[in-house]
């Protein structure tokens, strides 16, 4: 178990949760380790070829599967399955279904053959009886029929009014639409229902121009989306409307190539449609001093977006850390108080800081001093100890006057060393009362 | 080759041979040579009812993919398009058609097989490309059930519970009853059947009214069957977004099991032959068929992970034994023995070596950190500790935006555990998504929410205690490597729906009658009356066979469960499984997120 926390450990031996984890005496690495080794040791004995034996490709197929022998007979076509079998497409299609000849559905003899049958019910109650029996037995494809039917003989306020009291008959005939891409057709019925603002996220994401799709998003916003949508649907466009802004002048800012930050980092993609997130890091990594004025500081979009300290303070500390801006990563831990002291304090606790600095691979002074900052201890000692921050590991030993845990450290750490001389002097020191 | 489809209780080697016959006839309608044109997703389920030689038996020469563009050239008289009824991939068959060269000769004759269903609505969009006529048969496949293993089917069908709860369009369910009529004039008319959600009345309903519509169904075959049980993945939408811990399920969870197959990394299966190791390590994925055909998996697979170590070695222990006995054959007569035994040896040393290497790949993963952290957190959940604040491990994952995915399995795993969130903590977890992930996803959180997945909790109540405390989801002792109850499959909750199946069987449903009204959907109980003739006489000490139909999808965690009950030596009862689909809490939110363009970048 790699757990190190002392508490942790201890929690979760004695609450009622199992871990998922290995008995140490019968540790299932080792008999893993054994049943490898027994493999091993057999292949001398019987190493002919057992690919025979199985009749399996390396890749798996049993020789003479259907997949294996497209791949055989399609002799010069390049298609491999192999690649892309992984990635399952929608299934079985809903309007997929014509009952088998003489099954069982009173419907079915209906839908022998051609769709011309149904041209027999005329009358508009006739057809609804026709379109509630389809509706009754389920199949989509029955129902996508009639529907089909009923579009084409229909008046459409009549249509969209009988349709507004079967809603399994309109979902159909929504999903309908949506394939074969009828997109006027749907808009006119989604608005006759009032329920444009269904269709209004989904269509946006197909707009590729920025600026339509800016617009379009604003026309949105009056949609009768909930409260809660309204508002993200709100923060949607500003941030839409917030990279624009950000875009046009930060390209310009490149191509002109007079900002160093630019020259120095050349950014790998536009910012537009990025997520909130994606942008605020953008922002902290390219315009991290500017004024809270300007619509491309961090400040602002902290203050426009409402986001929350915990994630500001990550962000902004992967972005920092990144460009190796270690002041600035001080400066964002430090408070002052009102006498004037300044302390270190830090929203997402500091064994984050210090994963997030390490990841973005700051030197052991850096790491030290947030490794110092972590106040559960056994954390705090299991950090240190694997980022080597030696400094601290002997310091946190001392303060638990652990004299054993120090003398073993002393095989870490190079002999002659600074580190090394100062376990010394520690261990020399006869002010400390040793707990062992 | 499909021996393992005879193993179990109910033979259905019989169901697979019925598709096969349905095969051969359709092929040897389009009499000559042939060229199959595959729609990509049939390759893997048609596998699992026929190999190539049966095709080739047909005058099958060729088989291509279907894609846009010319035909390759084969030099055959037909041309059959194997395809789902989906508008797309008619597109495409129009194009094919359209590219041939009308000059050549022989002319080809094309042909279309709908699996599993004609499709009206396809033929009328041929027909408006002005191709219907090209096509002389026009035929459908109804591949409704398809047998996976001795006791499992699945219809294969992804999209049924997206549809149905999201889209409310019920084919899929008309498919899955049309498949129970199929299953039952195979093995006789299912005397008793009971169920649970709306998606199982409307089965229930269908099966009744075809049976109605169709009095020719009427059989006379003796029932295998004694009980089906038709269960909604609604009234247990919990148990796939745990993650499962068997071997099999943690094998799904991580890789991926598709049509019984799995690919794997291929770095741990290194090279047969000593000298060959290290030159060319292989980069293509390592592709292996998993089915109780194979005697270690049959052993392995529905064990919780932590009992699988011990297993691999016990093997190896014996197989290492085994060839040791070479030793001490000494006359002709035991060498003779020996080596007619070698085949069977090199087999289960090639099988132990292959489930050696996933273990180990498995238990990279079982011992990180981050899926211990995940899993601490979903046993919380499942217990019903802090299910109703915003989890401090859920953030963290999204400020590191671990993949979407994961977040949403705990997030909905912690609503259904807490029967819906506080609007608060349900508005906080949204606009961290939102901001993390994008806007965009609005639309796949709204598609949770109308699941049921993800709701604000209403009344101010949280059913959740109760249903757990009452079906005993939550067990605290449980035993991993022999263990007594199913709650092994997730070390510690015990999967609502074979819970519901199993207190069905002993004592029967009344116990449980106020539970079941918490959960969403009716239950009821109906009977198909038996000519007396076949009314069974059971033997005594005989188990009854009984069907449970998952509609929206199983895991193969549950599907362990339930062998495990059928195992249980006083248990009484033998499950044979069938669903729409093999799902895990990956692939199932997958198919209820809303497919986006792709970032740009």
């Amino acid at each position: 178990m790699s757990r190190a926390r002392a508490d942790e450990e201890e929690y979760w031996h004695s609450s009622k949760f199992r871990a998922f984890t290995f008995d140490d005496e019968d540790d299932e690495l080792s008999q893993l380790k054994e049943s490898k080794r027994a493999v091993n040791s057999l292949r001398d004995i019987v190493d002919d070829d057992d690919d025979d034996l199985e009749r399996v490709s390396w890749s798996g197929e049993p020789v003479g599967s259907i997949s294996w022998s497209i791949k055989e007979t399609a002799s010069g076509s390049t298609s491999s399955l192999d690649g892309r079998d992984s990635s399952l497409q929608k299934g079985s299609s809903s309007y997929a279904v014509l009952p088998k000849q003489g099954s069982s559905y009173s419907l079915s003899s209906l839908f022998k053959g051609e769709v011309c049958s149904l041209e027999r019910f005329r009358s508009l109650q006739d057809k609804l009886v026709l379109l509630d029996e389809a509706v009754a037995g389920h199949d989509g494809n029955v129902i996508t029929a009639v529907l089909i039917f009923l579009k084409r003989t229909l008046r459409r306020e009549i249509l969209f009014r009988e349709l507004e009291v079967r809603q399994v008959a309109l979902c159909h005939l929504i999903h309908f639409l949506r394939e074969t891409g009828e997109q006027k057709f749907l808009l006119d019925l989604l608005r006759f229902l009032d329920r444009t603002e269904e269709v209004a996220v989904r269509e946006h994401l197909n707009i590729q121009d920025v600026e339509k799709r800016r617009e379009f998003l604003k026309s949105c916003i009056g949609l009768p989306f909930s409260a809660e949508d309204t508002s993200h649907i709100q923060d949607h466009y500003t941030l839409l409307e917030r990279q624009i802004i950000i875009e046009a002048n930060d390209r310009h800012l490149e191509m002109a190539g007079q900002s160093e930050l630019f020259r120095k980092y050349p950014r790998k993609a536009s910012i537009l449609n990025m997520p909130l997130v994606t942008t605020l890091f953008y922002s902290c990594f390219y315009h991290y001093t500017e004024a809270e004025g300007t619509f491309s500081s961090p400040s602002n979009l902290k203050k426009t977006f409402k986001i929350p300290d915990k994630q500001y303070v990550l962000t902004a500390l992967a972005a920092r850390a990144k460009l190796r801006a270690w002041g600035d990563v001080d400066a964002l831990f430090t408070t002052k108080n009102w006498l004037g002291y300044t302390k270190k304090k830090a929203p997402i606790g500091f064994h984050r800081v210090v994963e997030i600095l390490q990841r973005n691979s700051a030197p052991v002074q850096v790491l030290q001093e947030y490794v110092r900052l972590v106040e559960d201890v056994e954390t705090r000692l299991s950090l240190a100890t694997k980022y080597k921050c030696h400094d601290v590991v002997i310091e946190t030993y001392r303060d638990l006057k652990d004299r054993i845990q120090l003398i073993a450290y002393k095989s870490k750490v190079e002999r002659g060393s600074a580190e090394d001389e100062k376990i010394n002097s520690i261990l020399n020191n006869m002010q400390i009362r040793w707990k062992n | 080759m499909a021996a393992h489809l005879s193993s179990g209780r109910v033979n259905l080697t019989a169901l697979r041979e019925a598709g096969r016959r349905e095969l051969r006839e359709f092929l040897d309608k389009c009499a000559g040579s042939k060229a199959i044109v595959w729609d990509e997703y049939l390759t893997g389920p048609f596998g699992l009812i026929a190999q190539y030689s049966l095709l080739k038996e047909h005058e099958v020469e060729k088989m291509f993919t279907l894609k846009p563009g010319r035909l390759p050239p084969a030099d055959v008289k037909n041309i059959i398009f194997f395809v789902r009824p989906k508008l797309e991939l008619m597109d495409i068959i129009t194009d094919n058609v359209l590219r041939e060269d009308r000059g050549r000769s022989p002319q080809r004759d094309f042909h279309i097989l709908f699996v599993p269903r004609r499709s009206l609505l396809c033929e009328q969009w041929l027909k408006e490309q002005g191709v219907l006529g090209s096509f002389i048969h026009r035929e459908q496949y109804s591949l409704d059930l398809i047998p996976f293993d001795g006791d499992l089917l699945s219809m294969e069908s992804e999209s049924a519970f997206k549809e149905c709860y999201l889209e409310s369009d019920q084919t899929s369910l008309y498919h899955a009853a049309k498949g129970l009529m199929t299953l039952q004039a195979l093995y006789g008319t299912i005397p008793q059947i009971f169920g649970k959600g709306d998606c199982a009345r409307h089965v229930a309903n269908m099966m009744i009214r075809m049976k109605r519509e169709f009095p020719g169904s009427q059989n006379s075959i003796f029932p295998v069957f004694d009980t089906l049980l038709l269960l909604d993945r609604n009234v247990d939408l919990l148990t796939p977004l745990a993650t499962q811990l068997t071997y099999e399920g943690l094998i799904d969870e991580i890789y991926g099991i598709q049509n019984t197959y799995v690919k794997l990394p291929p770095e741990k299966f290194a090279p047969k032959k000593q000298g060959e190791g290290g030159k060319d390590l292989p980069t293509e994925p390592k592709k292996l068929q998993l089915n109780s055909a194979e005697e270690l998996y049959a052993e392995i697979r529905d064990k919780n992970f932590n009992a699988v170590g011990s297993v691999l070695s016990k093997k190896a222990k014996i197989i290492s034994a085994a060839f040791e006995e070479r030793h001490h054959a000494k006359t002709v007569g035991e060498i003779k023995q020996f080596v007619s035994q070698l085949p069977h040896m090199q087999a289960a040393r090639s099988s132990l070596a292959n489930h050696t290497s996933i273990a180990e790949l498995i238990k990279d993963i079982t011992t990180s950190e981050d899926f211990f952290d995940n899993l601490t957190v979903e046993q919380e959940f499942m217990s019903g500790i802090d299910t109703d604040k915003v989890n401090n491990y859920i953030e963290d994952c999204i400020a590191q935006k671990h993949p979407l995915i994961k977040i949403l399995r705990l997030v909905c795993l912690q609503s259904v555990c807490n029967s819906g969130l506080k609007q608060k903590v349900l508005d906080h977890y949204k606009r961290e998504i939102l901001q993390t992930y994008g806007y965009e996803h609005i639309l796949t959180l709204n598609n949770l929410e109308k699941a049921g997945l993800l709701k604000p909790q209403t009344g101010g109540r949280n059913n959740y205690p109760t249903i757990r405390k009452t079906l005993r989801l939550w067990m605290d002792d449980v035993n991993e490597q022999n263990p007594n109850d199913i709650s092994y499959v997730y070390s510690g909750y015990a999967p609502l729906s074979v819970r519901l199946a199993q207190l069905l069987a002993r004592p029967g449903w009344r116990s449980i009658e106020e539970v079941l009204k918490m959960l969403p959907g009716p239950h009821f109980e109906e009977r198909q009356q038996l000519p007396t003739g076949l009314q069974k006489k059971r033997q005594h000490g005989e188990n009854r066979v009984t069907l449970v139909f998952f509609l929206g999808g199983v895991t193969y965690a549950e599907i362990a469960a339930l062998r495990f009950l059928s195992q249980m030596e006083d248990g009484g009862t033998e499950y044979v499984i069938a669903t729409t689909k093999l799902i895990n809490g990956t692939t199932w939110i997958k198919s209820l997120m809303e497919k986006l363009e792709p970032a740009p970048f």
